[in-house]
């Protein structure tokens, strides 16, 4: 009893040093993880939600709203209000917070970035001692009469809590109103059809990149070492050019007055040039192209280690070979389609170069708009809502097949 | 350890040291292309010569991202910035820029009071005008954006901006509005639909570009039969041997300006460089290498008829043009451009 229960907690002790170096091994990837993954996963998320801005810029004006309500057309606040107003607006520590909440506000309603500018260089010039007489209202509303307007208060309002869920319920066309959350009138709607499209150009892609990339995979490991070497090489060549020289190349080749049309109307095989490019035909070919080796390479993998003798036996036994693909050599191969195709659409779906550059207003993905947010009109809580809509839509379009499939296929483990 | 390793860390940790404690270079931003090769030619490299500061050169395609993100981190790494008027405003507004005191310029008295916004001084003046190929064509190609609507006399593809801003503006003018009333017209939901419209009828033909060089590279290679595009632009392309006849009636134009980042640890070699460039003669030789406008009143007086011409600000250019209007689209952009966008793309 003694001797195995010391010989116990001996194992004990040495598999707990065990784990711990393996735990110590780890360390690096844990760290790097969640310094360059999770915490930027984490920042999105909060950008997505966070709304500081008019707090910042109105700080009195927010507090002294608190839990007013503006539901009533006749309804204005009251003279402590627009008070507070002027003081955030004199002790605006600079400009630039003031910019922010115009910018945060013009969301709200397109003019009140102008209404916010404006008033905010009246000020400027002003000082605590204007402040002494008079209404302040009617200084506001000298500025600008939009001050007066309940609209703008209720729309003030909505848009000064800490956390909103405006960015998210945008980037699914939707909005608060007073009545509760609505979809945004029909010429706004963008961000559903937007997302549906990306996943349907993802879903197109990666299934041609199935239909391309099977037959090739499997020549490839039947083919003699030379011809294997060169199929390769060919699959491998567009992996190691850069993005934009293959995808201009493709322009070259694929304009109306490029290689190929000019080739097929020498040929006498058509007439006119055909629209190859700048259209949604031109985006699937460069993008099958570019994505291609993200298919065959784990498939090529996966059939490498399926013995040829499997086939064999089931002609032996009577099977046809049609028989015998789809029912020995097709399952033998699903965690590479799996593999393939999910690391394909997942790689598809976030594309952004390639369809700017060949493709037309039709065929811009989600991508697109989370640059033009990012960079353009620096609305980066919407850019935020749109990259998790992405992550989500991955994520659902995982699930699903891991479901299917199972995880442990797709990620290789069988 | 070995001597070599500890050498290398030592001189890695002075260099290091040495990036905080000594300023960087004087670091010069513009759009790249055709443009920053003239600005090189007429600014930076006789500044330089001249002045014997060392300019480092980069470029950007617009957007306030790297702007808003180096003064955020309070850690600018660009001095002096090209920006377009509206993304101007909206930089100044939130804080990014330095303000311009056009008292530390000495040329500011030569140059048209215009040309002076809170956070910037004009570059130039550029100008969007219709273009074609005359191999297409001929001479008798389309004169204004309601020739631009007809593609029954001049068949083929369009190429426009892919943005609602000067698209929506030169639908209205197709439409027969006039270039002072665009504004008024655009300005109202009638307007906005009126515009959305008129684009529906050509919308097939329309082939969106987004960088000033698409148009005129696919307008040679025959895939556009008549295009918007930059004055500045085509003149160089015209250069290059090809003949597409610039179309100043209903050109639409603005000024690009020159700004400077806040915070900045170059602001007096920044305002230096600032100065160089409004000179009459910098801005002369400017004008020879590009044609767009430019500020110094001097300089234009001073400029040979032939150059004038090409410009859009000569007289005979400006008379029927569009002076974009900055704060209706930073009013309005973004509702503006959802609504455009979800429109290209059904």
């Amino acid at each position: 009893m003694d001797a195995s229960e010391s010989l116990a907690v001996a194992h004990h002790r040495s598999s707990r040093r065990k784990r711990m170096v393996s735990v110590l091994l780890l360390l690096p990837l844990v760290s790097y993880t969640a310094v360059f993954f999770l915490l930027p996963i984490g920042m999105m998320l909060y950008r997505a939600v966070s709304n500081p801005e008019l707090i910042d810029a109105f700080p009195r004006t927010v507090q002294a709203l608190n839990h007013r309500s503006f539901d009533r057309d006749a309804d204005l606040p009251e003279e402590t209000v627009f008070k507070a107003l002027e003081q955030d607006f004199i002790k605006a520590t600079s400009l630039g917070v003031i910019g922010d909440a115009a910018r945060r506000l013009n969301y709200e309603n397109s003019g009140y970035r102008s209404l916010i500018m404006t008033t905010a260089r009246y000020y400027r010039k002003r000082t605590q001692t204007i402040l002494q007489a008079g209404s302040a209202r009617e200084r506001l509303e000298a500025v600008d009469n939009r001050w007066t307007t309940p609209v703008l208060w209720r729309d003030f309002q909505r848009a000064s809590p800490a956390y909103t869920p405006y960015y998210l319920l945008a980037a699914l066309d939707l909005k608060q109103t007073p009545e509760g959350i609505e979809r945004v009138p029909a010429h706004q709607r963008v961000n559903l059809d937007l997302t549906l499209r990306t996943l349907k150009i993802a879903s197109i892609v990666s299934l041609s990149c199935l239909i391309l990339g099977f037959p090739l995979a499997a020549l490839m490991v039947k083919a003699s070492r030379t011809i294997q070497i060169v199929l390769l090489l060919a699959v491998m060549l567009p992996f190691w050019t850069s993005l934009l020289a293959r995808t201009s190349a493709w322009i070259v080749v694929l304009q109306e007055k490029g290689l190929l049309n000019t080739l097929l109307m020498r040929l006498g095989v058509i007439d006119q040039p055909i629209a190859l490019i700048f259209n949604s035909i031109g985006v699937y070919i460069v993008m099958v192209h570019i994505l291609l080796p993200f298919t065959v390479l784990p498939l090529y993998n996966v059939m490498k280690g399926i013995p040829s003798h499997y086939m064999r036996a089931s002609e032996s036994m009577g099977g046809h070979p049609i028989r015998g693909f789809f029912y020995v050599y097709l399952p033998l191969t699903l965690t590479g389609i799996g593999s393939g195709t999910l690391l394909t659409f997942i790689v598809a779906a976030g594309y952004y170069v390639t369809p700017t550059l060949v493709g037309s207003a039709r065929e811009q993905m989600l991508g697109y708009y989370i640059a033009f947010y990012t960079n353009t009109t620096v609305n980066w809580g919407m850019a935020s809502a749109l990259g998790i809509v992405l992550i989500a839509g991955v994520l659902m379009v995982y699930l699903l097949a891991a479901r299917l499939v199972g995880i442990r296929q797709i990620a290789g483990l069988r | 350890m070995s001597f070599p390793f500890t050498r290398a860390a030592a001189v890695l940790s002075l260099s290091l040291i040495g990036c905080s404690v000594f300023a960087r270079d004087l670091t010069v931003v513009a759009f790249g292309g055709a443009m920053q090769e003239a600005f090189e030619k007429a600014y930076f490299v006789p500044f330089a010569q001249q002045t014997h500061t060392r300019i480092i050169q980069d470029s950007y395609a617009g957007g306030l991202a790297k702007q808003k993100a180096m003064v955020d981190s309070r850690n600018p790494t660009w001095d002096v910035v090209q920006m377009d008027e509206n993304e101007m405003e909206l930089a100044c507004d939130q804080g990014l820029l330095e303000e311009v005191a056009q008292t530390r310029l000495s040329h500011a008295g030569e140059v048209n009071p215009t040309a002076f916004a809170t956070c910037g001084v004009g570059a130039f003046v550029w100008s969007e005008v219709l273009t074609y190929d005359t191999k297409k064509f001929g001479e008798d190609g389309p004169k204004s954006w309601a020739d631009f609507w007809n593609v029954k006399k001049w068949p083929g593809k369009r190429g426009l901006r892919k943005q609602a801003r000067m698209t929506l503006e030169i639908a209205l003018m197709a439409d027969g509005v006039e270039p002072k009333e665009v504004y008024k017209v655009l300005a109202t939901q009638a307007g906005e639909e009126r515009a959305f419209k008129k684009l529906d009828e050509i919308k097939p033909y329309i082939q969106w570009w987004e960088t000033g060089a698409q148009p005129l590279e696919w307008l040679a290679a025959g895939n556009l039969a008549m295009t918007a595009a930059y004055n500045g632009r085509i003149a160089i392309a015209n250069k290059e041997g090809h003949h597409f006849p610039l179309i100043w009636n209903q050109q639409l134009y603005s000024m690009d300006y020159w700004t400077i980042i806040k915070g900045t640890p170059n602001l007096e070699a920044s305002y230096t460089l600032l100065d160089f460039m409004l000179s009459a003669d910098a801005q002369k030789a400017f004008a020879h290498a590009i044609p767009y406008g430019i500020a110094n009143q001097k300089a234009l007086s001073e400029l040979d008829p032939e150059n004038l011409k090409n410009l859009p600000t000569a007289p005979d250019n400006i008379k029927t043009g569009l002076l974009l209007d900055t704060p209706f689209w930073l009013n309005n952009e973004e509702h503006l451009m959802t609504r455009f966008t979800n429109w290209a793309a059904q």
